[in-house]
């Protein structure tokens, strides 16, 4: 069993005061995860010791530089249980891998007419990519709704399906109603449809053991910052035959294989889509993030995530005029969305700030599911590892503030 | 920031006094905060001689923005459009008591300003 308290120590920005004199409760994971100090050291490390830009010089710390630099893939594709590294690209994020795929694979693979099939519970950066293609090119979209509990509604996933989508892109875990979506069962249907299948990945990786391979996605988007490694960095999964079809995203040095006056040759996979220097010493951090998340254990992050889970779920649910968005504790990951009768999320996470408690309060990006659930916005609050019963307690009580400073409202 | 939920925002947004509609108005404007939710509509009745004699607001939203609404119709009443169009960030933040307030609610703190200020636009050329 993990220990949080012993964790938490791993994390330099625990020590620090809020408003100078509050301890830290950081709920808002979901949205960004604190880095442990072994993150932060081995970007110094490179900066400090082997660096040089990587794939080119013909000296020491080239050679270095580059070896971290692809070690760090080695390991990343290891952590999601891909065989072959080259599939994984490095990108700055979640959000640019999946532009990655509606500009190269889509712009140059769909058509006026064709149909694209997205889910009600995306967030923006999995849905707008695909608004710009279908502007661009003509395109149909569909949404699988979200039903009772917040739960994708399958049948009507089933039933959309036979509209020929030539994309079914889908969340693994919705960031506001935690709701984990059956990925493997999805992928298999949609390709029997005969679709390509894209996952958002950036509130899976981060949480709880996945295996892309065995899941059989297409393409699978995550980012470094949600799971202890530093901004800036990110990857896309995509199966070798679909990205050796595909034409590069962005042109510059490092995604060639020969330039001449007359035009250029790409270069191989995975370096293709990955033009310019990158942002090396954040891939070699994500590198040292894996290692720490594997030194922990996914499963282990993932057990205690449910624990907290569980316990917050029941204790925010006894709190009156609260009320809690999406499935039981037992069919949710480490994320929970709620409304406060009569104070606006803004109010209540206002409040929890000045008792050192951070939360996401608005729509998390997924503007359209909160349309759908009728609720202008919501407060948000997401564990990880370093989350203790203690966090959960300063929730609740700050959550009692609230409601006091608001009086009776609600009652 | 704990003293930013002091008893007038409190008060102004749980008891709001220019809180509804106005038949008899001759402007109008609504507008939001997409990232927040606020929402923020106002009926306003303006005279020949350009003084504003009434205004309402309706709406929903953080206690920053419905507050604000109502503080600032309570100031604008009476006064001459001209002048209302040349209120400023600090003229909000002085009806509302707080000192600073941080990016995000600053906006919240604004939307009724804006809306006014959207409402009474080109009001002079007009009469």
């Amino acid at each position: 069993m993990l220990d949080a308290h012993l964790l938490r120590r791993d994390f330099p920005i625990f020590q620090r005061k809020i408003h100078g004199k509050k301890n830290l409760v950081y709920l808002d994971s979901a949205a960004s995860s604190q880095k442990p100090q072994i993150v932060l050291d081995a970007m110094d490390k490179l900066y400090a010791h082997s660096y040089a830009n990587i794939h080119r010089g013909i000296h020491e710390l080239a050679e270095e530089a580059t070896a971290l630099y692809e070690n760090s893939r080695q390991k990343i594709a290891a952590f999601i249980h891909v065989g072959d590294p080259a599939q994984l690209i490095f990108t700055r994020n979640t959000t640019e891998s999946i532009n990655l795929v509606a500009m190269a694979w889509g712009r140059k693979f769909l058509k006026e007419g064709d149909r694209i099939l997205l889910t009600e519970m995306e967030h923006h950066s999995n849905l707008v990519p695909w608004y710009i293609l279908a502007a661009e090119k003509g395109i149909q979209i569909d949404f699988t709704p979200v039903g009772e509990q917040g739960f994708l509604d399958q049948d009507r996933f089933q039933e959309l399906l036979k509209r020929s989508p030539r994309l079914v892109a889908f969340t693994h875990m919705s960031n506001v109603l935690g709701v984990i979506n059956p990925v493997q069962e999805m992928t298999q249907r949609a390709h029997q449809a005969g679709a390509v299948v894209l996952v958002d990945g950036a509130q899976s990786v981060p949480h709880f053991p996945v295996s892309v391979e065995m899941l059989n996605a297409d393409f699978y988007a995550f980012s470094a910052h949600k799971m202890c490694g530093p901004t800036g960095i990110g990857i896309l999964y995509g199966k070798r035959s679909l990205l050796e079809a595909m034409d590069p995203f962005m042109g510059g040095g490092d995604m060639i294989k020969k330039v001449t006056f007359e035009g250029f040759i790409p270069n191989e996979i995975p370096y293709k889509f990955e033009a310019g220097t990158p942002a090396i010493a954040e891939a070699i951090g994500f590198g040292a993030a894996v290692d720490y998340l594997n030194n922990v254990g996914m499963q282990a992050i993932h057990d205690h995530e449910r624990q907290i889970t569980r316990y917050a779920w029941n204790c925010l649910n006894k709190v009156r005029g609260l009320r809690i968005l999406g499935p039981s504790a037992e069919e949710r990951g480490g994320v929970i969305s709620f409304e406060l009768e009569g104070i606006h999320p803004h109010d209540v996470s206002q409040i929890l700030d000045s008792q050192g408690i951070a939360v996401r309060a608005g729509h998390h990006c997924a503007m359209p599911l909160h349309q759908k659930l009728n609720v202008p916005a919501s407060t948000r609050a997401s564990f990880y590892l370093y989350n203790t019963f203690e966090d959960v307690d300063a929730l609740v009580e700050g959550i009692q503030t609230v409601q006091k400073v608001f009086g009776s409202i609600g009652k | 920031m704990d003293d930013l939920y002091r008893e007038v925002i409190l008060e102004h947004y749980k008891n709001p006094v220019h809180k509804g509609e106005l038949d008899a108005h001759n402007h109008d404007f609504e507008d939001e905060n997409p990232l927040c939710g606020d929402f923020i509509h106002m009926d306003l009745q303006v005279d020949e001689n350009g003084i504003i004699r009434n205004a309402v607001f309706s709406g929903h939203g953080c206690a920053i923005s419905q507050a604000s609404a109502d503080l600032l119709l309570e100031s604008i009443i009476g006064k001459p459009v001209d002048e209302v169009q040349h209120m400023s960030t600090q003229d909000v933040l002085d009806l509302l008591g707080i000192d600073d307030l941080g990016p995000v609610r600053l906006k919240c703190a604004l939307l009724p300003l804006k809306v006014v200020k959207s409402a009474l636009y080109g009001i002079e050329k007009d009469e």
